[in-house]
């Protein structure tokens, strides 16, 4: 009988691993680039069309508002960049904390807080965009959009 | 170092790696302290905006604030920390997907804050002329 001793230098192997068809990382990874792409689009236009025309932030009052977001072109544009930028943000706050946020306890904690926020607010959000009235009953009929007074 | 390598100083102008040292480490720090602060406004933003389906006369009591000068400057540095995590954010996808996005990071930072400068010189009087006018009552 012969013992077999194994070659001493031999390579050191990784053990046999899983492989993993859905790699979420990676998909976090590209969505925070396509993502990005998107909502420098949608910010810059958000912005300019606030603040740049007209009387810029003069302009800013329920009237602005209720009439923007009476059209479902802005409605969506309102909406694409909420759940964009809820996200986007959500994820990147997400890997801050992760670098930071050592306690075991405290870290799933706040990552779940973060969690209850970014749901919190794409479900306000979109509710209010698609359900609010832009011509509500108010005795004030000055502060409407002036298509309501039609 | 305690895995016994010696670490010379980069010379001058010269970065060891793309993210240690220089500008590759500050911009992202900076892409990092932006990215905090949008995200902050962003819920205050969601959250005062919502208002619109309270009533009127909320949502116009709450942007009222908005106008006020001290305000104003507040705005002009959200836009300046969305303008530079908009810019730097294009510069970090052309590092990760062109392939001389890496050997170009520096020069690509440089033209990021020249865009961003730009554009800053063009918001921030359009912006500030609207909220002292609005402050005059004019």
């Amino acid at each position: 009988m012969s013992t077999v001793i194994e070659n001493p230098r031999s390579p050191y192997t990784r053990p046999a691993r899983k492989k993993r068809r859905f790699n979420i990382e990676k998909w976090a990874w590209l969505f925070m680039r396509g993502s990005g792409v998107i909502l420098v689009f949608l910010i810059f236009g958000h912005l300019f069309f606030n603040l740049m025309l007209g009387e810029g932030i003069r302009a800013i009052d329920f009237g602005f508002v209720g009439g923007k977001l009476a059209n479902p072109f802005w409605q969506w544009w309102d909406v694409l960049m909420l759940w964009l930028a809820l996200i986007h943000g959500g994820n990147g706050m997400r890997t801050v904390i992760n670098d930071y946020v050592t306690g075991q306890k405290l870290r799933p904690f706040i990552l779940w807080t973060l969690f209850a926020i970014v749901a919190i607010l794409i479900v306000l959000g979109t509710l209010v965009t698609f359900t609010f009235d832009p011509c509500p009953i108010t005795e004030n009929i000055e502060l409407l959009p002036s298509f309501c007074n039609a | 170092m305690s895995n016994g390598q010696t670490r010379t100083k980069p010379a001058k102008g010269q970065g060891g790696t793309l993210y240690r040292g220089n500008t590759g480490m500050w911009s992202w720090v900076l892409h990092r302290v932006t990215g905090i602060g949008i995200f902050f406004f962003l819920i205050e933003h969601v959250l005062s905006t919502a208002l619109i389906r309270v009533s009127p006369e909320a949502y116009n009591a709450v942007i009222g604030t908005y106008k006020t000068p001290i305000f104003g400057l507040v705005e002009v540095g959200l836009v300046a920390a969305i303008g530079f995590h908009a810019l730097n954010g294009l510069r970090v996808m052309l590092i990760d997907f062109w392939s001389k996005g890496a050997k170009y990071q520096k020069a690509m930072l440089w033209i990021a804050i020249v865009i961003w400068a730009i554009l800053m010189i063009g918001f921030t009087p359009r912006h500030l002329m609207n909220v002292f006018a609005e402050m005059m009552g004019a």
